[in-house]
């Protein structure tokens, strides 16, 4: 698809909120219209970019949560720039710009057939999430397992999404901020994820110390560097 | 602990308004320590006037990038070739 033909360069669009669904109480999914908007692979993220009446214009990178169409759920960060104004501002009708899909590495293809293994910490599960509906979509037999870290069970993403029995998808979560504060271990990602000699291919999202954490362990574990995909934010 | 790179993802929009490949899947080889990794498993540093790409393996500059109102400078001084997935 994206990957035989030389898609040619990224440009800004466009994008109108077509729609907004609260997930949490700090995190919101705004679903926006955009002409001629090409298909894209899970995993894959845009760039949005806002500019203010002055001039003075900034960007920042969301993962796509949905299999299709534009749908980006956006976490809000207190002193954020741009997640703010995302989150709380911007209204149904109104537009920003954005340019993508990008990123052709940290993403899943339906025609993969090793397992998966998908690593998240707090807003880390959106672009996984648009890998478990696309194989949920193409209605793929690969097996998935999910460990989600999130605070607590009220800042779990898509939870009811998630609680929907899936066959093939097993989900594990590691809540850090309950009644004991603790983080993600060696226990929980050897317990929970799939042997290495499995050869599964993983995928781990969040905060950067977070996936340090978790891409040491699963080195730790045997897995190969090369099957361990990770995506940043910093 | 005050590591703050992100991953070389992050760099797939800033190199996709140069290049009409995607750039981030391809294999860079380090000029420093001679380790090759996907540009997408680089280490980027962002909070500063343009993104600078380190090897995940030496930290040395592999690549740097920065976007004025007019153009666009990239410093591959520290990338000895790039090794770019493309079909005959």
């Amino acid at each position: 698809m994206a990957r035989t033909a030389v898609p040619g360069r990224l440009s800004w669009r466009r994008a109108t909120l077509a729609a907004i669904r609260d997930e949490t109480a700090t995190a919101r999914t705004l679903a926006f219209d955009v002409p001629d908007w090409p298909s894209h692979m899970p995993g894959q993220h845009v760039d949005v970019r806002l500019t203010a009446e002055d001039g003075y214009s900034t960007q920042r990178s969301y993962s796509l949560a949905s299999a299709d169409g534009v749908e980006l759920t956006v976490q809000q960060v207190i002193d954020g720039e741009v997640s703010p104004y995302l989150v709380s501002v911007l209204k149904v009708g109104e537009p920003i710009e954005l340019r993508g899909p990008v990123g052709g590495w940290f993403v899943w293809r339906p025609t993969d057939t090793a397992p998966v293994l998908l690593v998240a910490g707090g807003s880390g599960i959106v672009p996984l999430m648009a890998m478990i509906r696309a194989r949920r979509v193409v209605a793929s037999r690969v097996p998935f397992r999910l460990i989600y870290s999130a605070r607590t069970p009220g800042d779990v993403i898509y939870a009811d999404e998630l609680r929907r029995p899936a066959g093939g998808l097993d989900v594990h979560y590691v809540f850090t901020r309950e009644t004991v504060r603790r983080h993600i271990g060696v226990a929980d990602v050897n317990t929970h994820g799939w042997p290495a000699s499995f050869e599964p291919d993983c995928f781990v999202c969040g905060p950067t110390g977070f996936v340090e954490t978790v891409a040491d362990i699963l080195v730790a574990l045997g897995h190969q560097p090369r099957r361990i995909k990770t995506e940043r934010f910093g | 602990m005050s590591v703050s790179f992100i991953d070389g993802n992050a760099l797939g929009g800033p190199l996709g308004e140069i290049f009409a490949v995607d750039v981030t899947v391809a294999t860079s080889r380090c000029a420093s320590c001679g380790r090759t990794d996907p540009v997408a498993a680089l280490h980027v540093y962002d909070k500063a006037p343009g993104l600078v790409a380190r090897c995940p393996g030496c930290d040395a500059v592999v690549m740097r990038l920065v976007r004025t109102p007019t153009g666009a400078w990239l410093d591959l001084r520290g990338c000895v070739t790039l090794r770019i997935p493309l079909p005959l």
